[in-house]
């Protein structure tokens, strides 16, 4: 294996081999969101396991990355036993960290960094201030606006934020980490 | 003084690409008792033992040391070299620079100096090497076959054909095996009975085989050609002699829901009852757990309407002892419960059935009469789905390997169902086609391209049932991974071949390998794949690995071969490498007190008592003495001995002491 | 032995019925839950999918904090917190280089050996033995049991030898007097953390897994997870629109059903909150 290729990077960082996999495609046969997926999980095994340059820069830059959900489904069946979905977050670390995040997939890595960005300040999460944040940077203002007044009145949504006391001992595990990518 | 040569073997490059072998040769020239060294490239070839045989007699050597691959590998070879110069032949002994040194290591200094230091140990030993003569022991002609299924049936065959006398042992209360279950056969079609059944009569009127049915195997002892097998004959509840198999008893048994093993319990049957039509014997047996009878005590239905008094509900196991030359075991395998892949719905939907299920309903036998019916409600599937590799090629839930006979036997069932049912659609989800085989390749193709069935190149995630249909989600990974949802109306999965549940229980009773699936060991996976590790028990079928019936057939004439082999000898020479209870002269006798711990320690039963006598005929010493007969020169009494009266021959305590000495006094 | 109690940051916001029908069902069994002071947010899907190490230190915390506080059990009733605390277990296990890293950060040690409970084996271990009793007035219709991922998956950490057809709510529900209905759907995803970013996606997921309930006859669909609750409920807008028809089986935490059984109000139990309105008098 040639230690420029993403594969033995994903080796590294993951510990699974991905020559292991024989394209058996029960994965992508069992993915939930298979349909919607640019590269399906058997395809992305097999363009680790080609070495291909051109391949791996495909992946960094596919929707398919982001859309999986993590349900384990692939996982679990696997002949193989190769956790997937741990080198679906590996790709997508990599793909954020270097700015690569496919445009259709923005929206989602909006949505996780406005979630990380009120647990940063809060310690906990605080929903309307997830969905403000989400909203103020996606630039979809007026999604789910019938949704926030009726989860209001029904006491599932509070306008202040739960703080924890020990912030300060909560931020040294932010400090350092990347948060903001490259784009 | 001791005129050893020594011989260093190149083994192509096996040896000399890591140890220097000129050095090695040169060293062992300057041990102490060494007369000449060499270095050959291939000492085994003609040139090599040419040049073994003319030393002996030119330098007139006492001993020979070959150091080159494993003694398992040559040591008959170079033995026989040595004996035909004249040498005796357990004067030759191998050093394995092969297997020990030069695989085991990387090119250095210390390898060739352990090269070296193995050569000095052996010639240490050599030296006190003695000139030993093979044992004779008699041969009984008697073979057992254990298994009655089609490999089983073959060899018994072979065998009483070749004249010599079969005892074959089947476990069920009939002989056929998982063969006798088929429909039809690939890759001809003919009909699985139609060839098996004559067969099965065959062996039943051969007057040189003794069938002994629902008996199974019990206790195993003794050594090639003097096997002492007891087979434990389970109570069939009826006397043999008096049934005539007229069946009146069957018709008249009131438990008659219990599920068919024959059928795989897609058909049912009853408490006294014949597997199938065709069984050999055909004669009924009661099956004591579903009996009412044995249950609560009444009914005797029966015994009552038996015209012939034949019913014995007092009848127990009986033990059988026999005396054989020779085993051969064609035990069979067993198709994997797949219930572990609860994804597929197996045992939960009644509609996905295995391969074998399928057999049985495609079979003119079988409990829809050949007409492919689906269990739920009898209805005549309209599409069909059958999941290759379920438990094959599956390390985490099933087993990492092929199971061989899927392949073509799913091809073959997609074509059965497509011949039975015109309209009908098949698909076959499937990893790899493997159809080596001759024709095989032929008909895959046939079942594509003439019978319309559609492959689709990827597994099935999951099956599960909705308005009455089996939905599967595949995958077609030639199609960019798209994925495939099909309604079907019946599921097969192709299930794993997997040994026997009492594989490992049963050669651990013969004392032989297994390996981590439970199937059997053969000798050695080339040339001796026919024998098993321990002499005189052979091996046939698929207890030995998944295979098919051509290759089963074959190899079951192998092991008949090997059977035929051993008998044509009256009697067998074995290595003299046993124990030996040491004689000194008068007063002692012997050394041995005659504690007889050796006896107690003896996993062979091989030791029993001498009296010696004076002139008189008065004992004088009771002592121990070894059968060499039974003696596997394990030298466990040597350990237990506390009188040190008791010696391997050929690794006696002098030779084990010197070779470790010349280690030690580098 | 003292049970601890990490209730996540959604049993203290939109879901918090759970929490309330939680701790009231875990109050008639007479079992205190500690909760974990000054716990954190478990970083969810949006740490692993962006940082590895805010992955492990987030939860981490969280288990050195439950160890400072001597709990024996940790009790986390959210099906994707759960995840995320056993996973940092495990991690933590495997890379003792990561633990010393987050160690130092923390400026805690951890132990690393605190049991982790889910809310079905916390049910399982401390309330279903007492079912017998405990309940008063038995559930009387069809339900459909839904676990979705993450209380079964990975079945190499979660060990359930039926992880493909669980049944261990629906065993509890059985308990309870209700139906348990056999469906196909019971692990199928749904959407999880697509729900605001994703939301088409979300629609059809929970659309098949709602269908399916529905056409087998329940008439409730029983949940041990925020994120599934969520989806079917609050989502049902988006689950008609694909489905193309009007649905309205509601959507109840197990614990809900429980302290229903155990004769307690719908208001104690939380009800009320639901979007798809709860009316469950209706007989099987």
């Amino acid at each position: 294996m040639n230690k420029e290729d993403l594969s033995f990077k994903v080796r590294q960082s993951t510990e699974i081999n991905v020559n292991e996999c024989y394209q058996c495609g029960k994965c992508t046969a069992g993915c939930p969101v298979a349909e919607h997926m640019d590269l399906r999980p058997s395809i992305i095994m097999r363009m680790l396991q080609s070495g291909d340059a051109v391949a791996e820069e495909e992946i960094l830059r596919s929707l398919s990355i982001w859309l999986c959900v993590t349900c384990e489904t692939c996982y679990s069946r696997c002949p193989m036993e190769l956790d997937i979905p741990k080198i679906m977050d590996y790709l997508r670390v990599r793909s954020y960290n270097e700015g690569k995040v496919h445009r259709d997939a923005r929206d989602i890595v909006t949505f996780h960094k406005s979630f990380l960005n009120t647990v940063e300040s809060n310690g906990r999460l605080h929903e309307m201030g997830l969905i403000l944040d989400y909203k103020m940077h996606s630039g979809n203002l007026f999604q789910d606006v019938m949704l926030a007044p009726e989860m209001f009145s029904k006491g599932k949504l509070s306008v202040f934020p739960e703080r924890i006391k020990d912030l300060k001992g909560l931020s040294r595990l932010f400090k350092g980490q990347t948060k903001n990518n490259k784009s | 003084m001791s005129k050893i040569g020594v011989f260093i073997c190149h083994c192509g490059e096996n040896i000399s690409a890591t140890v220097d072998v000129v050095r090695v040769a040169e060293a062992a020239g300057k041990l102490e008792g060494v007369e000449f060294s060499t270095d050959y490239k291939y000492m085994c070839s003609d040139p090599g033992q040419t040049l073994i045989k003319q030393m002996i007699k030119e330098k007139g050597l006492t001993g020979v040391i070959v150091a080159a691959c494993s003694p398992r590998m040559h040591e008959p070879t170079f033995r026989k070299a040595c004996s035909s110069a004249g040498l005796n032949p357990y004067m030759c002994e191998m050093s394995n620079l092969r297997e020990h040194c030069s695989w085991v290591h990387d090119k250095s200094e210390a390898t060739t100096q352990k090269a070296i230091d193995l050569v000095r140990t052996l010639v240490g030993k050599v030296k006190y090497n003695k000139p030993l003569y093979s044992i004779k022991v008699p041969v009984t002609k008697t073979a057992l076959v254990i298994g009655g299924g089609i490999a089983g049936i073959q060899s018994s065959l072979d065998i009483a054909n070749a004249g010599h006398q079969v005892v074959l042992v089947e476990k069920d209360p009939s002989i056929g095996g998982h063969m006798s279950q088929l429909s039809e056969t690939f890759p001809t079609l003919d009909c699985s009975q139609c060839i098996l059944t004559p067969r099965m009569v065959e062996v039943a009127q051969h007057p040189n085989i003794k069938l002994l049915t629902y008996a199974e195997l019990e206790k195993l002892e003794g050594f090639i050609g003097n096997f002492k097998a007891t087979i434990r004959k389970k109570a069939k509840s009826i006397d043999e002699d008096l049934c005539t198999g007229c069946g009146t008893c069957i018709t008249k048994c009131p438990t008659k829901k219990i599920p068919s093993e024959f059928n795989t319990g897609l058909g049912k049957r009853t408490a006294i009852y014949v597997p199938f039509p065709q069984a050999v014997p055909n004669k009924p047996v009661i099956d004591k757990e579903n009996c009412l009878y044995y249950k609560n005590g009444k009914c005797k239905i029966c015994e009552k309407v038996c015209p012939t008094g034949a019913i014995r509900f007092d009848q127990e196991d009986e033990l059988v002892e026999l005396e054989v030359g020779a085993v051969v075991v064609a035990t069979g395998f067993d198709v994997m419960e797949p219930s572990k892949f609860s994804e597929y719905g197996y045992g939960k939907y009644k509609d996905v059935i295995t391969g074998l299920q399928f057999e049985r309903l495609a079979s003119a036998s079988g409990p829809t009469l050949g007409e492919i019916r689906r269990p739920s409600d009898g209805k005549i599937p309209e599409k069909i789905v059958f999941v290759a590799c379920a438990g094959s090629r599956d390390p985490s839930k099933g087993k990492p390997y092929c199971s061989k006979i899927c392949c073509m036997y799913t091809a073959k069932h997609a074509m059965l169902y497509q011949h039975k049912v015109h309209h009908g659609e098949s698909t076959i989800f499937y990893m790899d086609i493997r159809s080596a085989g001759k024709n095989y390749e032929e008909f895959v193709r046939r079942a594509i391209v003439e019978d319309d069935v559609k492959y689709i190149r990827g597994r099935v995630s999951k099956v599960y049932e909705e308005n009455g249909k089996l939905i599967v989600k595949g995958v077609d990974t030639l199609l960019n991974a798209k994925p495939v949802e099909i309604q079907a109306d019946m599921v097969v999965l192709a299930t794993a071949a997997v040994a026997n549940s009492g594989a490992e229980e049963l050669a651990q009773k013969m004392h032989i390998s297994y390996d981590a699936y439970n199937f059997f060991s053969e000798a050695h996976p080339k040339l001796k794949p026919v024998e098993t590790n321990t002499a005189g028990i052979f091996l046939a079928g698929a207890c030995q690995a998944p295979k098919d019936i051509p290759e089963t057939v074959s190899q079951a004439s192998g092991a008949a071969a090997k059977v035929a082999i051993l008998f044509s000898q009256d009697e067998l020479s074995r290595e003299p490498v046993v124990a030996v209870v040491n004689r000194s002269a008068p007063p002692l006798y012997s050394t041995c007190v005659g504690c007889f711990m050796c006896a107690t320690a003896c996993p062979y039963q091989a030791i029993g008592e001498e009296l010696i006598t004076n002139r008189k005929g008065e004992v004088i010493k009771r002592v121990a003495k070894v059968n060499p007969g039974l003696c596997q020169g394990c030298g466990t009494c040597v350990a237990f001995c506390r009188s040190k009266s008791i010696d391997i021959d050929g690794y006696s305590n002098e030779q084990m002491y010197s070779e470790v000495m010349a280690l030690l006094n580098d | 032995m003292k049970i601890g109690f990490y209730p996540g940051c959604s049993l203290t916001g939109s879901s918090r019925e759970y929490n309330e029908s939680l701790l009231a069902v875990a109050k008639v069994a007479g079992i205190e839950l500690c909760e974990i002071s000054d716990w954190n947010c478990c970083g969810s899907t949006a740490a692993h999918n962006l940082n590895r190490e805010l992955s492990v230190s987030l939860p981490a915390r969280n288990l050195a904090l439950a160890e400072l506080e001597e709990m024996d059990e940790l009790v986390v009733p959210c099906a994707a917190c759960y995840n995320r605390l056993v996973m940092t277990q495990h991690e933590l296990a495997e890379k003792p280089e990561i633990k010393a890293l987050i160690e130092g950060k923390l400026k805690m040690t951890l132990r690393n050996d605190i049991r982790i409970l889910n809310v079905l084996q916390f049910l399982e271990k401390h309330i279903v033995p007492r079912l017998d009793e405990l309940v008063k007035s038995p559930l009387t219709y069809d339900v459909a049991c839904y676990y979705g991922c993450l209380l079964v998956r990975p079945n190499q950490v979660m060990k359930d030898e039926r992880f493909e057809d669980p049944m261990t709510m629906d065993l509890i529900m059985q308990k309870l007097g209700a139906n348990a209905i056999d469906w196909p759907f019971k692990t199928e995803c749904c959407g999880a953390g697509f729900s605001v970013s994703k939301t088409e996606i979300v629609g059809e997921l929970s659309g098949k897994i709602v269908r399916s309930a529905v056409d087998r006859g329940a008439k409730a669909i029983v949940v041990a997870c925020p994120m599934c609750h969520f989806n079917l409920d609050m989502r049902r807008p988006v689950i008609e629109s694909y489905l193309q028809r009007k649905i309205d089986i509601p959507v109840i935490y197990i614990t809900q059903a429980i302290a229903l059984a155990m004769g307690l109000s719908a208001q104690q139990a939380g009800t009320q909150r639901h979007f798809v309105p709860v009316n469950l008098t209706v007989n099987r």
